[in-house]
């Protein structure tokens, strides 16, 4: 059991990841930062329960997600992921292929990467639908395993990664079709 | 083992598991393997590595000061809260100019 008295020192650490979760999850600013001091708050009354030693930014996830999913979520109906065409494996990489050909070095990936701006890679994972737009964020922006992943937004495995499989596709699709506003996919 | 273009359907399908560090040893060693002899996967693979390292870059933000602040008075009204014998304790000292009930 956690004494409450070293909340502050553990927990605060991990504030920027939080909120660029919370970012991700409502799209808005105040609700994001609204978020993430509702999270701090309750963690902080529920840290008695936090077993000391265990993953300490995965129970802190889990509660972000929940308050997300209770108090945020909007309630209007999103769209899911049937309403998106699925694409085939390595969809980016194979329309990319050309340019990537073109430079030369190690780093080409890289720097073919590097030109898609910060703000069009936010808003391609915001693009997602919600349930694939929190997989693909907790993998591939924070580094869960499918299994924290599944504990956290407490579903099956199987689940997890199959939310992955799909939303990293779109992810992909949105990428290209910014790719291609800028002329950077043909 | 056999005809090349199994091997390399094969890594493929397995690319982000094997990305996710989610396969078992023998897997990842074979995958591994077949990633020392095929150029394109090899190559494909290091294009998915680095598209997902871009965007955890990408994505990070930087915490506004004034909500690291905000979060701070919340946690400490809180530990004066449960700390208060009894009832709840004031919001703050001087804030909403109520009687204090400290200890």
């Amino acid at each position: 059991m956690a004494d409450q008295a070293t909340f502050v020192e553990q927990a605060m650490e991990h504030m920027p990841s939080l909120y660029a979760a919370a970012l991700r999850m409502t799209r808005n600013p105040a609700d994001a930062e609204d978020l993430v001091q509702e999270t701090y708050l309750k963690a902080y009354r529920a840290f008695g329960s936090y077993q000391e030693g265990t993953n300490l930014k995965a129970w802190l996830y889990k509660i972000l997600t929940n308050t997300f999913i209770n108090s945020y979520r909007a309630k209007k109906r999103r769209p899911e992921m049937s309403d998106v065409e699925d694409v085939e494996d390595l969809y980016l990489f194979r329309r990319l292929g050309g340019l990537e050909a073109a430079q030369a070095g190690r780093s080409a990936e890289e720097e073919v990467l590097d030109l898609f701006t910060d703000d069009q890679v936010k808003a391609a994972l915001e693009s997602l639908p919600e349930q694939f737009r929190m997989a693909v964020l907790l993998a591939d922006v924070e580094g869960f395993s499918y299994k924290e992943i599944a504990d956290i937004m407490e579903v099956p495995i199987g689940t997890v990664m199959s939310r992955l499989h799909r939303g990293r596709r779109a992810l992909q699709k949105a990428l290209v079709e910014y790719g291609r506003e800028r002329g950077l996919v043909g | 083992m056999s005809v090349p273009g199994d091997d390399c359907g094969e890594a493929i399908h397995r690319l982000y598991h094997f990305l996710d560090g989610e396969l078992t040893e023998d897997r990842r060693v074979e995958i591994q393997r077949h990633l020392d002899d095929c150029g394109p996967c090899l190559e494909a693979f290091d294009f998915e590595a680095e598209l997902r390292i871009t965007i955890a870059h990408k994505c990070r933000e930087e915490v506004p000061e004034s909500l690291r602040l905000r979060v701070a008075a919340a946690i400490h009204h809180e530990m004066q809260l449960s700390a208060g014998p009894g009832g709840p304790a004031p919001a703050g000292p001087g804030l909403d100019g109520g009687p204090q009930t400290g200890s």
